[in-house]
């Protein structure tokens, strides 16, 4: 089977849906060229009326996608950096998110938000490096964090046909992953449907993003080493979160940790683990591996990724759990 | 536009039949001068019947009142066909009501009523009416003028010849995402038409505090032919109009118009409690001397107006009637309409 990256797959995706339907246009700064490896070959393959090159605008053309998906059209956006969200935080947060509801049902606003290798990209520093997915699940914009290159491909392609606005997390640390693909079963990936990578029995470990191929490393070694089953949970969807999908892992494990790239305060991870304390069957009380409150990513190499969830963090965080009563 | 999930008499069936509403006044704005003054009449009537509702506790969160101000919705709507598209601003009543949108279920919104526009989520600062094309009042200063961008691209892109209008206020010209949108537009010859009411005012502040060099001058630098119009005068403003939509409308992109105008009450109904001073009685007096409703008045005979005056009383009577006699929105369906494919989230309390 031929190996499919992750980038590759998006591209994939968002050919196969331009093709599909001719609402569907692509927007942001760079795309032309495809400095993101994301767009790669679709403006000669749609031309410039579908692949729009754009000022650098990025409130303006974020409301503008609005506009038109109001209006008939399905914009994709692209961000090249994750820390634009906060400079269209209004357009999206307080206008695309809010319409259908303050119209009174009147509208929809089927845009798809896409966020080209998000989180630490090594040496982008303070202001290229955040991953602030944890803000729009909070919002309630629906919000999804792939981890593998067939559900890049199956969550854009939902996230596309969708009629709400939708944004898509691709974490640099997925980025250039590959995987063998079937490309004939390549398809849809629901929204709010959680995958389990690896099922177990001894510990649940919630892994968001680019961190589900850590926690996959972290049980074998584990199941190797000291023979705890650990059970690897990939949201692929952080809002709607797939709750009861959880619940179901939890039945069968009773314990829990979360790794998570937000940072602590109100991170996802804080949300999952309230929800599970609330609702679920522990057995023992859970952990969770984050960045650290308030996070700003230092440039050097070490700071960079002293700030990180990492792979020995999230081994002794299930050892603990693992004894914890 | 796409068709929303509830159609209008859907959302009036919400009203369990309660209360039928009355015949619309008009099915579409007229340009003759009749027409421009009933437009005007009837927001100056509405607008003053909504300040008295707002005292009596009827209006829940008060209104920013376009009284003063009616000249430039009435021009320049009167200037669109039915399908042309309109995004509007916080003190959005004129806008909506002059491109046809029902005063009946305009006044049970402002009321937070089932039988509401927005069936009681948008209220004063969101009405829409996007059968119609009024894309929705918008609370965020400037924010509308790149969705009216989107959404006359889209509509251009699906092979229609309409044109949206965004209004915004003088405060809205120092907002940088509608400089940003200004660019957009004439970049892509986009068939948009810019306009705004300079009422003098940011809120409380002073056009003259708050804004460097001139209004006029930002559409120019991005070569947007602007003009600067006589906003108390509807015929003034629907000429300017005219021009500038037919212009969008042939493809020679978007337009900008400064309607200079007054605003004759509050920026907000709170200042009738708090007054904060901010203008002298004589400037106010002299800001209201030319009132648009007069204006547009001395240009109808007698009879029509008092025909059309009569008219307006009766249906205003009647729409404060069946504002108050519809029912409340049912609080379990406090977040309907959130997501199109009517997913609920979680309740607040496990």
């Amino acid at each position: 089977m031929p190996l499919l990256s992750y980038l590759r797959a998006m591209n994939r995706a968002l050919g196969a849906e331009m093709e599909r339907d001719p609402a569907v246009c692509v927007l942001g700064e760079d795309i032309g060229v495809a400095v993101s490896n994301v767009t790669t070959g679709l403006l000669k393959r749609f031309g410039p009326e579908r692949v729009l090159d754009m000022p650098i605008s990025e409130q303006a053309f974020t409301s503008f996608a609005t506009g038109a998906a109001m209006s008939g059209s399905r914009p994709v956006v692209e961000f090249q950096i994750p820390a634009l969200l906060y400079l269209v935080f209004e357009q999206i947060a307080n206008q695309a998110h809010k319409l259908s509801l303050m119209t009174g049902g009147q509208v929809k606003v089927p845009v798809t938000y896409v966020l080209p290798r998000s989180g630490s990209r090594a040496g982008w520093a303070g202001q290229h490096s955040d991953h602030p997915y944890s803000l729009f699940a909070h919002v309630g914009v629906k919000t999804v964090v792939p981890a593998t290159p067939a559900d890049a491909y199956g969550l854009l392609v939902t996230a596309i046909r969708d009629d709400d606005p939708v944004i898509l997390f691709a974490p640099a640390g997925a980025a250039d992953r590959r995987e063998d693909v079937d490309y004939a079963a390549l398809a849809p990936v629901p929204l709010g449907v959680a995958r389990v990578h690896r099922p177990g029995t001894d510990v649940t470990v919630v892994a968001v993003g680019h961190l589900v191929h850590d926690a996959l490393e972290v049980a074998d070694e584990l199941a190797a080493s000291s023979g705890i089953s650990v059970e690897v949970f990939d949201p692929r969807t952080l809002y709607p979160f797939d709750w009861n999908g959880l619940a179901a892992s939890l039945e069968r494990t009773g314990r829990l940790v979360v790794i998570d790239d937000s940072n602590r305060t109100c991170g996802i991870g804080g949300e999952i683990i309230a929800t599970a304390a609330e609702e679920m069957r522990l057995i023992a009380p859970p952990k969770r591996i984050t960045r650290p409150d308030g996070a700003v990513l230092p440039f050097a190499r070490e700071l960079d990724i002293a700030v990180q969830p990492t792979a020995g963090q999230l081994r002794t965080a299930i050892e603990a759990v693992a004894c914890g009563e | 536009m796409p068709v929303g999930r509830h159609s209008r008499r859907d959302r009036r069936a919400g009203a369990g039949g309660v209360v039928a509403a009355p015949e619309r006044l008009r099915d579409a704005p007229r340009a003759d001068s009749a027409g421009l003054y009933r437009t005007v009449r009837l927001i100056r009537r509405f607008e003053q019947r909504a300040i008295e509702m707002v005292r009596a506790g009827q209006i829940p969160g008060g209104i920013h009142p376009y009284i003063g101000q009616e000249a430039v919705a009435a021009g320049v709507c009167a200037a669109l066909r039915p399908d042309d598209l309109i995004t509007s601003t916080h003190r959005g009543h004129g806008h909506v009501l002059a491109k046809g949108a029902d005063p009946v279920r305009m006044l049970a919104e402002l009321a937070g009523r089932q039988t509401g526009l927005n069936a009681g989520r948008g209220g004063s600062m969101h009405a829409a009416d996007v059968g119609i094309g009024i894309c929705g009042a918008n609370a965020i200063v400037g924010a509308a003028a790149a969705i009216a961008t989107g959404v006359a691209w889209s509509q251009r892109r699906a092979g229609h010849d309409r044109v949206a209008v965004t209004f915004f206020g003088d405060g809205a010209v120092n907002q940088g995402v509608l400089l940003e949108a200004l660019n957009l537009a004439a970049l892509w010859r986009v068939p948009v038409v810019f306009v705004c009411e300079n009422n003098g005012f940011a809120a409380t502040v002073r056009v003259e505090d708050a804004t460097a060099g001139s209004i006029t001058g930002r559409a120019e630098a991005f070569g947007i032919p602007a003009q600067t119009v006589d906003g108390m005068d509807p015929q003034a403003v629907l000429t300017a109009a005219a021009g500038a939509v037919q212009r969008a409308r042939a493809g020679d992109g978007p337009a900008f118009l400064e309607c200079v105008t007054y605003r004759f009450d509050a920026h907000h109904t709170w200042e009738h409690v708090a007054r904060p001073r901010y203008r002298t009685a004589e400037e106010v007096a002299e800001g209201t001397a030319r009132d648009p409703v007069d204006i547009q008045a001395a240009r109808v005979p007698d009879l029509v107006r008092e025909r059309i005056d009569a008219e307006i009383e009766a249906l205003l009577d009647e729409a404060q009637r069946f504002a108050l006699a519809s029912p409340a929105p049912d609080p379990s369906g406090a977040l309907d309409y959130l997501y199109a494919d009517g997913r609920r989230g979680r309740a607040g309390t496990a």
